[in-house]
């Protein structure tokens, strides 16, 4: 019992103290800058994109389905795509999920989360959501669990995970949604009581991502329902997802 | 000679591969060899399928393979009525082609038709059955469990997969070999660079591509840190499960440092991009090896510290020892692998049997502990934490002793055509084994992956026998088994 308590306070405090103003390491690949001057429109990039992010003429970016591996940044002779740390990254609109060259970081957070007295007035002091990995690899739903550890400490704000969708205000789906998993979603989803929002994690929900041309995936629930917020990444940051929910709750 | 030799990595003519005449033939051959089944999947061929079997002579570090002929449809003896630990594989067989092995215990589904699965059943008045999932309560994959109680009591505890199932292998025959090393990437997420290094060993062979010593070192650095990261979350997640709270935010907090500086790395906290045909996507230069360097001795500190702590607590104990015991001649039978067989007395360990790149000159040490119980494989983690922080430093050393070497090497275009190679790894969890099959040009024509919680799933299932249905989370969290590396 001795121990642990010296454990205690050897460890200290551990937490970010304002995860609005916390920045991630240089190294990480957030918002990408796209320099149009450079560009010689050889289409090389478009070639080797995993996941048909990259469209040309005029040169656009897909956050939606780029998964952050920086083949484009690595392999562009002209080196006109560059990855920034910049990590807030979630919008309320898929197009704004496109970005091209004049975007860049100030232009595309002031914009990227349309918020509303209703969603505040709702959902502002306390949201309980029910996190729903459907074909998603883990690597989101770790992220999404790192989001309640004592480094970021989602609690303090009033977010949780709950255990049941009865419980919950909303779904955070992960994954490509799998045809196996179609069934289950779509329950989940009927058992969140109203008003409730949807979340899409990471490139696999948002656009099937590298799973997009599988034969096994049934993305049909997303045609149905009106999704909320995007949060990109492969997987997203816990700051992605963290500062996303933040700004949509006003 | 019915059976082909070779080791890891090795790439093999299909022609060379010999075809037994008759099942019957490769199943005695299969039971005669004694070894170990790492490989047993079909290739369709239209009317008929090539059933390829891959066995691992682990004292040799040899690779057996063999071969036969079965039409679709076709019925033969079940070979998991003598080897048990064929039980997986044969099952997956029958749902791929309706090949039927004949004996079968169970010949459930694997990860396609699951809305039909027939699960086992007891009768009696004293009897209940509790079924979870497919969504679990906290943010994990999906699957089912059905446990079959006798009040607290769990008598037989069934695991149905499935729902992640997204035709991983296909997958990367339609991508025609371009964009693969992202597919392996996002096998599993808690294995990117486990599933990452499988397959680019697996196409570089094909390709006759060798790369830089360097960038086996930083290879093997990403490896290790994976297993380092992965094992303290595990630690952690214990804690929590048994309401140790202290441990679950200790062990969090260190977690956080180790893939931080993965993230300072590669850009990617879980090594996503970091490993690619030809080398690696990420130099480590002399300052950021110091970085690491002192980021590992405050890890090391804290996690010998915490454990040690933890270890000591009485009520941590209780609960962790003699509880979900898996015996060695079980774990022998049922084919585990990985970190849980080698807590259950089992001896495997891929860095030492079958050694690849860098590992061929470490030495792994293969750490066993006897009991099998939650506290082998919780403690096991903590014991392989300290092995493997200490592999990295000396990886790191040898790093800054090759200063000169590239880490990537343009890859050298087509595959060897109407070929084979198996490459292993030793991920976290265990025994990671891609098998890769080329036809004519080179063109991938048949991607067999094993995860190794393919092998160990049915362990849980064993460790949770006659055991308190609330110790399940625990047991549960000491395999740590990955839902989408086995639906794939």
């Amino acid at each position: 019992m001795f121990n642990t308590l010296k454990m205690r306070r050897y460890q200290g405090y551990q937490t970010i103290s304002d995860v609005k103003a916390a920045e991630v390491a240089e190294a990480f690949r957030g918002l990408p800058a796209i320099d149009k001057d450079k560009c010689n429109n050889c289409s090389s990039c478009q070639a080797i994109c995993p996941t048909g992010a990259i469209t040309t003429d005029p040169f656009k970016i897909d956050l939606g389905r780029c998964i952050f591996c920086g083949d484009c940044e690595r392999k562009c002779h002209d080196s006109s795509v560059t990855f920034t740390n910049f990590h807030k990254l979630s919008s309320t609109s898929r197009d704004h999920l496109i970005v091209g060259a004049s975007t860049n970081k100030d232009n595309y957070a002031s914009s990227a989360i349309t918020s509303s007295d209703k969603i505040k007035k709702i959902f502002g002091k306390s949201l309980k959501l029910r996190q729903v990995s459907a074909g998603g690899c883990n690597a989101c739903e770790m992220e999404l669990n790192a989001c309640s550890n004592v480094n970021f400490d989602m609690g303090r704000f009033g977010i949780d995970f709950v255990a049941s969708p009865r419980h919950a205000d909303g779904l955070v789906i992960t994954g490509p949604i799998t045809e196996n998993m179609a069934y289950a979603l779509e329950d989940a989803y009927l058992s969140t009581p109203d008003p409730k929002i949807i979340i899409l994690v990471g490139a696999c929900a948002i656009s099937g991502g590298l799973f997009e041309k599988s034969m096994a995936v049934n993305r049909e629930f997303l045609n149905k329902h009106k999704i909320d917020l995007y949060v990109p990444g492969c997987p997203v940051h816990p700051l992605t997802f963290i500062n996303g929910v933040l700004t949509f709750l006003g | 000679m019915n059976w082909a030799t070779i080791k890891n990595d090795q790439v093999i003519k299909i022609k060379d591969i010999p075809l037994v005449d008759d099942m019957s033939i490769l199943k005695g051959e299969i039971v005669k060899s004694h070894k170990r089944v790492v490989g047993f999947f079909g290739y369709d061929e239209g009317s008929r399928v090539r059933l390829y079997v891959v066995m691992a002579d682990d004292t040799a570090s040899n690779l057996l393979i063999s071969s036969s002929y079965l039409q679709k449809g076709q019925m033969y003896a079940s070979v998991t009525t003598d080897v048990p630990a064929f039980h997986m594989f044969e099952r997956e067989l029958y749902e791929d082609f309706g090949i039927r092995p004949e004996g079968h215990p169970w010949l459930k589904p694997v990860r396609k038709k699951i809305a039909e699965y027939p699960f086992f059943k007891m009768d009696g008045e004293a009897l209940h059955e509790v079924a979870v999932g497919p969504i679990h309560a906290g943010i994990i994959e999906p699957g089912h469990f059905r446990f079959m109680c006798n009040s607290e009591k769990v008598y037989w505890l069934e695991i149905q997969l499935g729902y992640q199932h997204r035709d991983v292998e296909n997958l990367f025959i339609q991508n025609n070999n371009c964009f693969n090393s992202h597919l392996a990437g996002s096998i599993a997420g808690d294995t990117v660079v486990g599933h990452s290094v499988a397959y680019v060993k697996a196409i570089e062979a094909l390709q006759g591509c060798v790369i830089s010593q360097r960038a086996e070192i930083i290879r093997a650095v990403a490896l290790e840190m994976e297993r380092v990261a992965t094992h303290i979350g595990d630690l952690g997640a214990v804690c929590g499960d048994i309401a140790y709270l202290m441990g679950n935010a200790v062990f969090g907090a260190t977690r956080t440092l180790v893939i931080n500086t993965m993230l300072s790395i590669c850009g990617s906290r879980f090594g996503k991009g970091f490993v690619d045909v030809g080398g690696v996507n990420f130099d480590i230069d002399s300052d950021l090896s110091e970085k690491i360097n002192e980021t590992l001795d405050k890890v090391g500190k804290d996690v010998a510290r915490m454990s040690e702590t933890m270890f000591a607590a009485p009520s941590v104990l209780s609960r962790l020892e003699r509880t979900g015991v898996v015996g060695k001649n079980i774990a022998l039978e049922i084919g585990m692998v990985g970190l849980a067989a080698r807590a259950s007395g089992v001896a495997l360990d891929v860095r030492a049997d079958h050694p690849w790149g860098c590992y061929k000159d470490l030495g792994v040490k293969k750490e066993v502990l006897k009991n099998g119980d939650v506290f082998s494989r919780t403690y096991l983690r903590y014991v392989e934490i300290k092995q493997s922080i200490a592999l990295i430093k000396e990886l790191l050393k040898k790093l800054r002793d090759n200063k000169n070497g590239p880490v990537f090497v343009s890859p050298k275009g087509p595959l060897s055509d109407e070929s084979m190679t198996v490459s292993m790894v030793e991920g976290w969890r265990g025994e990671i084994v891609h098998v890769v099959l080329t036809g004519q040009n080179g063109k991938l024509s048949r991607y067999k992956i094993k995860d190794p919680s393919f092998n160990n799933w049915y362990g849980l299932g064993i460790a949770q026998r006659n055991n308190g249905i609330s110790d399940f989370p625990l047991c549960n969290k000491s395999f740590n088994l990955s839902y989408c590396g086995n639906d794939l």
